[in-house]
């Protein structure tokens, strides 16, 4: 009995170690992040251009290309994320062997590696969709088939389009069933009832999942490293067609290849540390807007 | 018997309605015609679209597979004079890779960083003369990825000699994987465990968004993390040599796990049905007794499932060990040497190849290879494992 109850403390203990473990790594990394690049984190660093070869100076433009990159993102991923989303709520059959295979899509494409969607970008867009615009439309000169922003967003569109996708469907069958009914007996079309009552009733959804998108996108590197991303520009891109320099992609330049890694630890510091702020601040948006619409639920 | 009357009474008062109101509609009026739906097209047209819309996640799977598989075909089949013709396609493109500033800048710097010793910095610094160095040396009849040349113990696809065995790269990535495995699992299980079983409600409420929170961390910032912090700290414990090794990336790449095993666990653990647990407690057994031996065992195959995504997502995982493993590919057992995994050889060897190269189409094909990987495990994980959860829970085996 006494041996029955040290095992169980043991295996109790064991338990709420694991926890406590992964919670003290989650704030020892915020903390560590934080406290190297607080004294860099100021006003001019977020709205100044690099400087004296990366050593000095802000990170703007590679915020700037951060925003825009996944701006574009969002204009690709959310309309198909929530068509589809609506598809699989509103005119699939459940269990239905079609919505079952677009479950299956989604749910791959969201653990499909990201340096495979990389690759993708590359092989699909640049080579082939880029190669064949500037065969056909410019007559061979290099300007589509080439790495830029477009077809960096549209990368990262393809990798975020099941957060959008989940996120839309959860928020669709959050609407009451009998708020659809009433409107099908009011007469209203299933296209109207769609417009007028599933979509408006579930936009908190459809900003979640955008929020989420962009969260995911601006953190992710990987399919951006050989579709667009850039390590210095002196200029910010004014085109779709121009390359851009993004916030992880400048943390993972500044880090393993920088001439002078100690002089630029501050701002490499700093930089994560308003990666972090951003994907973070953007999650708990997302987090409060989800808790909302599951209480509206019950 | 008052109760089983009550219900008989219930569905006889209910099932004359029924069939008044059945009968009723057509004579108010309505005719069997006048009911059947109105074909509308711009209704039927919407629906087509969005249909073919949501066919689109299906297409991107294969549009994945075809292209990423299309890029690494010419392995198999290339002749001298395929080459020949690319060759002269790509010297245009090569230009536009110089031109793009970021490969000049690469060059000025990259004599002094860590990674130096690693080879992975000799290939970064690839200038103009390599470049045409290369070209003139892709005519030789050597340069081809045969089979031979695959299964090779060395890595070493820029030299005079291209030698592209994946052996190590393979080697690296199942190290690199079982480390973090062996880290993650049992900590991100047991952390379910206990979140499923043992926690308060207000506990779970701290816990479960703080999972999610280390789910939401960039993997730039774990895998920089783990290059400024994790490195010199276990150099301190363990003393060891190379400060970027596969022990530092493994741990590194766990954090990146924890999330997914955990979350899927948990979700398993839940669902579980409380009669089991109740069962048990009724039997006169403990709580950790009925957690760990009546709520784990059941929870096998979602457990299971878990794992296998986790392991997707280390196997796949770029930013984290192209940043803190080192990247020197060599084919050793020590897990305190530098490694070179798959996933990182694609993410630092593609910027600076050359298009229609054997190179490129060798590093496409790891590609292909990952894609076939994690497919196989999602798939699994998502057929054969939910399945068998299904029919546990029911009862059925």
């Amino acid at each position: 009995m006494n041996r029955n109850k040290l095992k169980g403390r043991i295996i109790i203990g064991l338990t709420g170690f694991s926890v406590i473990l992964i919670l003290a790594i989650i704030v020892i990394m915020i903390s560590i992040i934080i406290y190297n690049g607080r004294s860099n984190f100021t006003w001019e660093f977020l709205t100044k251009f690099p400087t004296d070869g990366m050593t000095k100076g802000g990170i703007f433009p590679a915020i700037y290309g951060t925003a825009l990159m996944v701006i574009v993102m969002s204009i690709a991923a959310v309309p198909f994320g929530t068509i589809t989303a609506i598809y699989l709520t509103e005119y699939a059959k459940e269990n239905s062997v079609i919505s079952k295979t677009i479950r299956f899509a989604v749910r791959t494409l969201a653990v499909v590696p990201s340096i495979i969607f990389g690759l993708f970008g590359l092989g699909f867009f640049i080579k082939f969709v880029g190669g064949n615009i500037d065969n056909i439309f410019l007559g061979g000169t290099l300007k589509w088939a080439q790495p830029n922003i477009l077809w960096a967003s549209l990368t990262m569109a393809l990798l975020t389009l099941p957060v959008v996708i989940v996120s839309v469907e959860e928020a669709m069958r959050a609407v009451p069933k009998e708020m659809r009914e009433a409107s099908l007996a009011l007469g209203a079309t299933k296209w109207q009832t769609i417009i007028k009552v599933v979509i408006p009733g579930s936009i908190s959804g459809i900003m979640t999942g955008t929020i989420l998108a962009v969260s995911r996108g601006a953190g992710e590197v990987a399919p951006i490293l050989f579709t667009g991303a850039a390590y210095y520009l002196a200029s910010l891109p004014t085109s779709l067609s121009d390359q851009f320099m993004n916030l992880g992609y400048h943390i993972y330049i500044m880090s393993t290849q920088s001439t002078n890694v100690d002089a630029t630890m501050p701002i490499q510091y700093a930089t994560t540390m308003v990666l972090l702020l951003l994907t973070f601040t953007l999650n708990f948006t997302a987090v409060i807007i989800r808790a909302r619409i599951r209480r509206k639920k019950v | 018997m008052n109760y089983f009357e009550n219900i008989n009474n219930d569905d006889e008062e209910l099932k004359p309605k029924d069939e008044n109101t059945l009968d009723y509609s057509p004579q108010k009026g309505f005719t069997s015609e006048s009911l059947k739906k109105k074909f509308r097209l711009s209704e039927f047209l919407a629906e087509k679209l969005i249909t073919l819309i949501a066919f689109l996640s299906i297409t991107i799977i294969i549009l994945i597979f075809v292209f990423v598989f299309r890029e690494s075909l010419p392995i198999f089949y290339k002749t001298k004079k395929a080459k020949t013709e690319k060759i002269i396609s790509t010297n245009s493109k090569t230009e536009n890779v110089n031109s793009n500033g970021q490969e000049t800048y690469g060059v000025e710097t990259k004599k002094e960083t860590p990674t130096n010793s690693n080879g992975q910095e000799q290939y970064g610094a690839v200038t103009d003369n390599n470049k045409i160095k290369e070209e003139e040396r892709k005519e030789t009849p050597e340069d081809r990825a045969s089979f031979r040349n695959l299964t090779g113990r060395i890595w070493q696809p820029v030299s005079d000699d291209p030698k592209y065995g994946l052996l190590p790269l393979f080697l690296g990535t199942f190290k690199i994987t079982i480390i973090a495995m062996l880290f993650a699992a049992p900590v991100a299980i047991l952390a379910a465990l206990f979140t499923s079983n043992f926690a308060s409600k207000r506990m779970k409420e701290i816990i479960k968004p703080a999972v999610e929170l280390l789910a939401g961390f960039p993997s730039v910032v774990v895998g920089f993390f783990a290059l400024m912090v994790l490195a010199s700290f276990f150099q301190n414990v363990f003393g060891y040599e190379t400060r970027l090794n596969a022990f530092v990336g493994g741990i590194a790449m766990a954090l990146a796990a924890i999330p997914i095993i955990y979350t899927i666990t948990e979700d398993a653990l839940t669902a579980i049905p409380k009669t089991y647990t109740e069962a048990s407690l009724a039997l006169g057994a403990s709580s950790w007794q009925t957690a760990f031996f009546v709520t784990l065992p059941a929870a096998t195959p979602g457990i299971f499932a878990a794992i296998l995504l986790g392991t997707g997502r280390v196997f796949g995982e770029t930013m984290i060990v192209l940043m803190a493993t080192g990247n020197a590919a060599m084919i050793s057992l020590n897990p305190f040497d530098s490694v070179r995994t798959l996933s990182a050889t694609i993410g630092a060897e593609m910027a600076e190849v050359v298009f229609g190269d054997t190179h490129y189409n060798v590093l496409f094909l790891i590609g292909s290879l990952l894609f076939i990987f994690t497919f196989t495990l999602n798939a699994i994980a998502e057929f054969y494992v939910k399945g068998k959860l299904v029919k546990r829970i029911q009862g059925k085996s």
